[in-house]
């Protein structure tokens, strides 16, 4: 569905923040992106839907290479991409609904979007969206007035709303707290689920990764160390991909948590 | 490098013996030019008019003294002018700035080499010349009158409101522009949803503070001419009519008051 060949991105102070990565994954795929800051995991994202564009190699959504596109022909294809921030990177000073149907631009012409008549259809499906996150009663707020959690929520709504064959997710919970996390975690892997839905998720956490994922990709220095399971995620796994410490700790913590859970 | 290491172990100090005596040295030449700048001041002056400044201040201030209180009937209209030359110039002084600004900024500019540069000019050259020289050249282009004023505001304005707008538009959240980018949203969209939201109440603070400012630019435009109350002034400082005068100015000073606070009420709402 999406496949990665050999996409470099070198940055104009020199700094290879990628080097001929190649990656594949198939429809319907949740992948979680782990590596140390710096690793080149929110390059190779934004390289994806070039809001920083690769310095070479390719990348195919579907049957379409993105990296020659015009400018039109991108802007199609990056509504095809739904994309989550870490921050949540939602306009502030507009309300709920405003954020999730700004999900709707790339589908929607200038004055409509700018007088803010949107089609029914689409503020029908935004209501949807609002409801399955459980912030329908929320749409009149301003984004500002939320907490993170929720403010994520909508940004998980703007990003479903353009009705994507991808997520592009990038550091969902770096900002909120392990309880809200986990729900963000939880919503966006269900989502998926739902919708069938592909996800790249750049994740610090890797106990979290590890919980909700299918496929772990661990990235260093631009380059991929490690692709497999989450079982696959060993004490020297981890120490390749991380560098040496005690990784005991943070594995076991992931099973307590499921054993946590399960007991719930 | 402030950290010395002594036999007795690293000790700190704020500058080095170097930077001291640089800085002793910089203080020496300051207050020697200074002096130096006194002297030359105290030989061009005419001291007698100087000490003579308070009885000749005390004697204005006796033939001022009651205002003219019933001349105030005449400067209603010309003080409706005064706030309408500040309010239309205003007004169009943010319409030419807003674009001037997008072009000015960093992250919005089509081109920093061709047009940044013409945009920053624009900035500058309305700035660099103050608005009673505007009205001046407009006085005579189009003549005199209220018109005449409007527009040496509004000239002036541009510079300003443009400056202080391109500097907020720099100071926007990246983030929220690349969220509404990766949307697929065009480059306008992307300018209505990403940008303008984050901008609108820096514009609004400089529309209030700029108009507050012009209330006070324009009460003197009419020095030369150009409309408003500055004609009365100008005619009554002619004819040496000090009652008229401080009428004039207490009237003046009643505008800007209401000026500022309208401004302070309008900024408070907006953030």
């Amino acid at each position: 569905m999406l496949k990665l060949k050999k996409l470099v991105k070198t940055y104009r102070t020199g700094d290879q923040a990628l080097k001929a990565i190649d990656l594949e994954i198939p429809a319907g795929q949740v992948l979680a992106l782990i590596g140390p800051s710096g690793a080149g995991k929110s390059t190779m994202i934004r390289c994806i839907n070039r809001l920083v564009e690769p310095t070479s190699g390719e990348v195919w959504l579907a049957e379409r290479e993105l990296t020659h596109l015009g400018s039109g022909a991108l802007r199609r294809a990056r509504r095809e991409m739904g994309m989550i921030f870490q921050e949540y990177a939602l306009v502030e000073r507009l309300s709920v609904m405003e954020n999730v149907l700004s999900g709707r631009l790339g589908y929607v012409g200038f004055w409509r979007s700018f007088l803010r008549r949107y089609p029914q259809s689409d503020v029908d499906e935004a209501f949807r969206l609002l409801d399955r996150v459980g912030l329908v009663h929320m749409a009149d707020k301003r984004a500002d007035e939320l907490s993170g959690g929720q403010r994520q929520r909508v940004g998980i709504c703007r990003a479903l709303i353009q009705n994507p064959k991808i997520l592009l997710v990038d550091e969902p919970t770096a900002s909120l707290d392990p309880k809200t996390s986990r729900q963000i975690m939880r919503l966006i892997c269900e989502l998926c689920a739902e919708r069938g839905l592909a996800a790249i998720i750049n994740i610090h956490d890797v106990a979290l990764a590890q919980r909700f994922v299918q496929r772990v990709v661990g990235l260093r220095a631009g380059a991929i160390e490690f692709d497999g399971p989450p079982e696959g995620l060993t004490p020297d796994v981890l120490t390749t991909i991380y560098g040496e410490e005690d990784w005991e700790a943070t594995i076991e913590k992931a099973e307590d948590e499921d054993e946590i859970e399960a007991a719930e | 490098m402030p950290v010395l290491t002594t036999d007795k172990g690293a000790v700190w100090r704020r500058r080095t013996t170097g930077q001291s005596l640089f800085h002793w040295f910089i203080w020496l030449v300051g207050i020697a030019i200074f002096v130096v700048c006194w002297q030359q001041i105290s030989e061009a002056t005419t001291w007698f008019f100087v000490w003579d400044a308070p009885r000749i201040a005390g004697d204005i201030w006796s033939r001022a003294t009651p205002p003219k209180w019933d001349y105030i009937a005449q400067l209603g209209r010309p003080i409706w002018d005064t706030l309408n030359i500040a309010t239309l110039g205003t007004i169009i002084a943010l319409f030419m700035a807003i674009p001037v600004a997008f072009l000015a900024a960093r992250n919005t500019t089509p081109s920093k080499l061709f047009i940044r540069p013409i945009a920053l000019f624009i900035i500058v050259a309305t700035r660099s010349i103050n608005s009673l020289i505007w009205a001046l050249l407009l006085i005579a282009i189009i003549g005199p009158g209220v018109f005449a004023g409007v527009i040496a505001i509004s000239i002036r304005s541009v510079g300003f409101c443009a400056k202080l707008l391109y500097e907020a538009i720099e100071e926007i959240q990246e983030s929220q522009v690349e969220a509404i980018t990766a949307t697929g949203a065009s480059r306008w969209q992307v300018m209505a949803y990403g940008i303008v939201p984050q901008v609108l109440p820096a514009l609004a603070g400089i529309a209030v503070f700029r108009w507050d400012i012009n209330i006070r630019e324009s009460t003197v435009l009419g020095l030369v001419g150009a409309g408003g109350i500055g004609l009365q002034l100008s005619a009554s400082l002619n004819v040496l009519a000090w009652p008229q005068v401080s009428l004039i100015l207490l009237v003046i000073l009643a505008a800007v008051v209401l000026g500022e606070w309208v401004s302070a009420k309008v900024r408070a709402a907006i953030i």
